[in-house]
Order: structure tokens, then C-alpha cells, then sequence
């Protein structure tokens, strides 16, 4: 298996025998997927491959129907988004999940709000400004508004603060489900050096993306799902963007 | 990099609460030039008892349809609470355990909306219509049809007192819209409801339980509506089964008038005071002008459509 050329160290994440159906639709058949530490993992594959559904059940969105999760060779359960981000797991999702009506430091610390006080219920809301600010220039993300509803934020910068919004918490594992669909050349660029300097720094991170320019900009490791099974997992530098292209859309389309 | 703000007259123009209070204090200064009576104490007054019931009721559906729902259920909890509670008092209970009893039930009504809901995932509307036709059954079915009436002084005084000339229920009212306030505004509840009602699917993905914060946000509005029928019944020191028929809609309209929309995830409940404030005024306005209080509805549901229409003109433009 191609794990072996990884055997120098453990992975940090392993899924085995992993399957999803939702009702008829098996979204996942069988697939395992490990990731290693500070490695970049790309998933790739066509529209419907199963590479969200893959992401979320990582995430805590979904359980697996079949298959079990070890993290650090230990076997758990991740039931919720809040379990994931208990073992340093942290999702870009490719919907944004973000709140339209509400503005932006709401939606930086979205379902995990700072509080204050005794009582444990009041939201800091200086320090949820004052974090958002210093995330965003740190990261050299540029917002108009603050305090205006995120509605009035273009695509491009919506996806920024759904990006910038993980990265204060320290996880391990980042995963990130087509970063830069959204965004023009530059931007794109530096979501691609984020996510190395997120390697520098001692994270995993798991890329969802279509572009094969990105992918073999970036990764380690590319794997590949075809109809919810994995039919690829190569080293970057051991394949082509040719090879990976063929494994996306099956050998019987050419 | 520069975090601009915006200026204040977008501001202004994007705040809902602000074109509000313009349009109240339009009307009340109309209405002072145009009239003799309706700039005195004693009216104004009047007007505030006449519409903390609604307002009172309709903080407990903002919460509701902020968080993305709708309580219709709202009038016939209004009216469920007073005949328990007067019921309760007729068969000789102290005051303070009759009113508990009555609000413990409609709390107990809108957890029941609520757990409709989020569990058993009954769209918001067909939940509470149910209840709103189930609970209006009760209040028939337990009276017999006929009106509660002889209730004790001590009862009575909630709806009736006055302190310092300001009526006890006015008071109680902006007590709880502070509460609300600070509940959806400063808490990390507050901050959930808002987020469910904007985008439940998104809410859920970043692990925020949109069951419990909907089933709250229900059991707060069934816990709003009895306040305000008790304050209702002591006022008319009747609690009848007919009672507040038809008072969600003007509960749901002084929302939505308030800037609430009704797909979720925007307003205050400053707005659903306000939205309350203008509905009742505009009802003193037409008594005080000599229309025919008939007309009533048509002048209300044109203010519901006119300011909607604002809402969504001020949402595009700026
Ligand atoms: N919640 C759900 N309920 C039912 N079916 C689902 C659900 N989520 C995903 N699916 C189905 O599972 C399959 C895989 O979907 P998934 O979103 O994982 O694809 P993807 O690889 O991320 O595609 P894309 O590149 O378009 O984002 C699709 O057939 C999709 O319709
Ligand atoms: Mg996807």
C-alpha cells in the first residue's frame, strides 16, 4: 500500500474502511485515508466524488456508516464539530457556513463565541473585535466593512474570513474544502503560502481543490476519489498532473 | 490595511431602529399639532396599557421568528393563561400560585412548540397552528364557552395600578424588553438564535445545536404570551375563551413592522416595541380623528405592507 513509503512516522489521522450512504446514495464505499504530520494532503476528484462528504465525517458533520477513525493510532468517535475541534481538527467548509444577516466578528467566532464574567453566558464582544482585527491584518486579509452584515461582503472576501476564522485556534489538522474557488490570482496565492506556512509551522492540512495547478503547487500527497471509492494516492512526486487527471475522470473516459 | 467603517449616514440609513423612531416621533408630533387630546398624560398612558400585552407578546415571537420560526400559537396562549390562572383563583389558590401555574403552562405549551420543531422537524407554521387551534379548544372546552369573571382586587391590581400615573403593566413591559434585549444581543445564546434564523444549515456545521436554541426560543415565546394575557385578564378582570383571537397576527405584525424580517437572522426587539408602539398610536390616531374604529384593520395592514416594503427598499439600496 502506499502508506509504506510514509512508514518513517505514524499518521496523525487514519480512516479505514470508511462509508457513507445517505439513503441510496453511497457517497463513500470503503475508502481509507490517512494523513501524516505536517504533511499537505490534496483531495481531489470530479463534482460528487464524495471528497466534502470525506472532509465532513472528519469534521464531526457526519458519522461514517461503516469504518472507523484513529487519531495518533488511538480509535475515536468524533460526534460533533466541537469533538473534532477538541483533537485540533479545524474545516473550511465549502459552503463558508457563514451568517449573512450577522457581521463580521460574529461570524469570526461563530458557535464559539468568547464570554466574560461569572456567569459564563455574556459574549466578549471587545475581545471578538480586537481578535478579529489582529487575525485579519496578521493574515493581511482586507475587509471593508467590520461591523456591516457579511451579505455586504463580495464572494472573494467572504471566503478569506471563512479561511482567516480557523486559524487562531492552534489545530493540528487543517482542512480546507476548495479555499480558493472564490478568489482572483493574488488572493489565491496566498492562500496557497498560507497553507505552507501552515506546514512550517507544524500542521497537517488536507486541500480540496480542482485546480491541478494549486494541488501541484502545494502537496505532498494527492488522493483521489472517483464515485465515493479512493482510486489514487500518490507522491507528488512520483506522479503527473497527467496521472492524476486520468485517475479523476477513469481510465474507460479516454 | 484599513478598517473603514461606514459613514454615519449609511449608517443611519441601514439602521432600521433609527427610520423607526423617525416615523413614531413623525406621527407623535402629527398627531400633537392635529389634535388637543392626544399629547396628555392620560392618553398617552392609555396608549402605553393598550399595547404592552401585544408588545410583551410579541418580544417572545421576535426571539421566535430571529431565530427563524414563527409562533402562532401566541393570541391563544395569551388567552390560556388567564382563564387557567383565573380559574385557579376562583377555586380559592393565593395569587402568586395561580399566575405561576398559568405561566408554567404556556412555558410548557411553547416547549411543546419547540420540541415539535427541533425534533420531530414539523415546519414552525403547521406546529403552531396546530397548537394555536388545540390550545383555543382548551380554553373553550374548560370554560364551557363562558367567561371567567368575579376575579379578586388582588389580581386585578397587576393590570390596573399605576405607579407614579405610569400603569404597572408599561413598567413590566420595558423590564422585559431590556431582558430580551441583553438575552439576544450580549449572550452567546443571543448570538446562536440570530445565527440559526440567518442560516440554520451553517449554524449546524460549526456546531452550534440548533434543536435547543429553537426549542428556547419557543418556550420563551409561549413564557411571553402568558405574561401578557395575564396582564390582559387583570386589566379586563375577565378572562374569556374569545379573548385575543386573532392577536398573533398583530403580535407577528408589530415584529415585522419592527424591522424583524421574517426569513430570520435580523431585528431587535426594540424594533417589535416600536413596530407595537406605531400599530397603537395609529389606532389612538383614528379614534382621536373621529374615524370609525371599523376602519381599524385597514389602516394597520396597509402600515404592515408600507413598511415592509421600506425594510426591503432601505435592504437593497444601501
Ligand atoms: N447531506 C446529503 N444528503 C444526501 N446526499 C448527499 C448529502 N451530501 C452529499 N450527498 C451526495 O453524496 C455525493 C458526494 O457528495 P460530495 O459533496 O461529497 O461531493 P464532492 O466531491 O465534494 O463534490 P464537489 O466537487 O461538487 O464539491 C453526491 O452524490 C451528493 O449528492
Ligand atoms: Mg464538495
Amino acid at each position: 500500500m502506499e502508506a509504506k513509503v510514509f512508514a518513517s512516522s505514524q499518521p496523525i489521522l487514519s480512516l479505514r474502511g470508511i462509508s457513507k450512504y445517505f439513503g441510496g446514495v453511497h457517497a463513500l464505499e470503503d475508502v481509507d485515508f490517512d494523513v501524516y504530520p505536517q504533511e499537505i494532503v490534496a483531495l481531489v476528484g470530479d463534482n460528487g466524488a464524495g471528497k466534502s462528504t470525506l472532509v465532513k465525517i472528519i469534521a464531526g458533520v457526519h458519522r461514517p456508516t461503516k469504518g472507523h477513525i484513529f487519531f495518533q493510532g488511538q480509535p475515536v468517535e468524533i460526534h460533533s464539530p466541537h469533538d473534532a475541534q477538541a483533537l485540533g481538527i479545524e474545516i473550511v467548509y465549502q459552503e463558508l457556513a457563514l451568517i449573512e444577516t450577522r457581521d463580521v466578528p460574529a461570524n469570526f467566532f461563530l458557535g464559539r463565541e468568547p464570554v466574560k464574567g461569572r456567569l459564563g453566558i455574556f459574549v466578549d464582544r471587545r475581545k471578538m473585535v480586537e481578535d478579529t482585527v489582529r487575525t485579519l491584518r496578521e493574515l493581511g486579509i482586507e475587509l471593508p466593512y467590520l461591523r456591516s452584515p457579511v451579505r455586504y461582503l463580495s464572494g472573494g472576501q467572504r471566503q478569506a474570513l471563512a479561511i482567516g476564522r480557523v486559524m487562531p485556534w492552534g489545530g493540528k489538522i487543517i482542512i480546507m474544502d476548495e479555499p480558493t474557488a472564490a478568489l482572483g490570482v493574488k488572493e489565491s496565492r496566498r492562500v496557497l503560502d498560507l497553507i505552507l506556512r501552515l506546514k512550517e509551522k507544524g500542521c497537517s492540512v488536507i486541500v480540496i481543490s480542482h485546480n491541478m495547478r494549486h494541488v501541484f503547487n502545494v502537496a505532498d500527497r494527492i488522493v483521489v476519489l472517483r464515485g465515493g471509492r479512493k482510486v489514487g494516492d500518490k507522491k507528488k512526486s512520483e506522479t503527473t498532473p497527467d496521472e492524476i487527471v486520468k485517475l479523476i475522470v477513469g481510465a474507460d473516459m479516454l | 490595511m484599513r478598517y473603514v467603517e461606514p459613514g454615519l449616514v449609511l449608517r443611519f440609513a441601514r439602521n432600521q431602529l433609527a427610520a423607526l423612531l423617525v416615523i413614531l416621533g413623525g406621527m407623535v408630533l402629527l398627531l400633537s399639532l392635529l389634535t388637543s387630546t392626544f399629547l396628555t398624560a392620560n392618553n398617552i398612558f392609555n396608549v402605553l396599557r393598550a399595547f404592552s400585552w401585544i408588545a410583551i407578546a410579541s418580544f417572545g415571537q421576535s426571539i421566535v421568528i430571529i431565530g427563524g420560526g414563527i409562533d402562532l400559537s401566541a393570541g391563544s396562549n395569551m388567552a390560556f393563561a388567564g382563564i387557567i390562572t383565573a380559574m385557579l383563583l376562583l377555586a380559592g389558590y393565593s395569587v402568586v400560585f395561580s399566575i405561576l401555574v398559568g405561566l408554567l403552562i404556556t412555558l410548557g405549551i411553547g416547549l411543546l412548540n419547540g420540541l415539535m420543531v427541533s425534533k420531530t422537524k414539523l415546519p414552525p407554521f403547521i406546529a403552531t397552528l396546530g397548537t394555536m387551534s388545540i390550545v383555543r379548544g382548551f380554553c373553550y372546552g374548560m370554560t364551557q364557552g363562558w367567561p371567567v369573571r368575579n376575579l379578586p382586587r388582588s389580581f386585578m391590581f397587576l393590570g390596573q395600578t399605576d405607579i407614579w400615573r405610569v400603569p404597572l403593566p408599561a413598567i413590566i413591559m420595558i423590564g422585559l424588553a431590556v431582558f430580551c434585549a441583553i438575552l439576544l444581543e450580549k449572550t452567546k445564546l443571543g448570538y446562536h438564535v440570530y445565527a440559526v434564523g440567518g442560516n440554520e444549515y451553517a449554524a449546524s456545521l460549526v456546531g452550534i445545536n440548533t434543536g435547543r436554541v429553537k426549542t428556547i426560543a419557543f418556550t420563551l415565546s409561549g413564557l411571553f404570551a402568558g405574561i401578557g394575557g395575564l396582564l390582559m385578564t387583570a386589566r379586563l378582570g375577565v378572562a374569556a375563551p374569545t379573548a385575543a383571537q386573532g392577536y398573533e397576527l398583530d403580535i407577528i405584525a408589530a415584529a415585522v413592522i419592527g424591522g424583524i424580517s421574517l426569513t430570520g437572522g435580523e431585528g431587535s426587539v426594540w424594533g417589535a416595541l416600536i413596530g407595537a408602539a406605531i400599530m397603537q398610536i395609529l389606532r389612538n390616531a383614528l379614534v382621536l380623528m373621529g374615524f370609525p374604529a371599523y376602519w381599524q384593520p385597514a389602516a394597520i395592514g396597509a402600515v404592515i405592507i408600507g413598511a415592509v416594503m421600506i425594510d426591503m427598499y432601505r435592504k437593497r439600496k444601501v
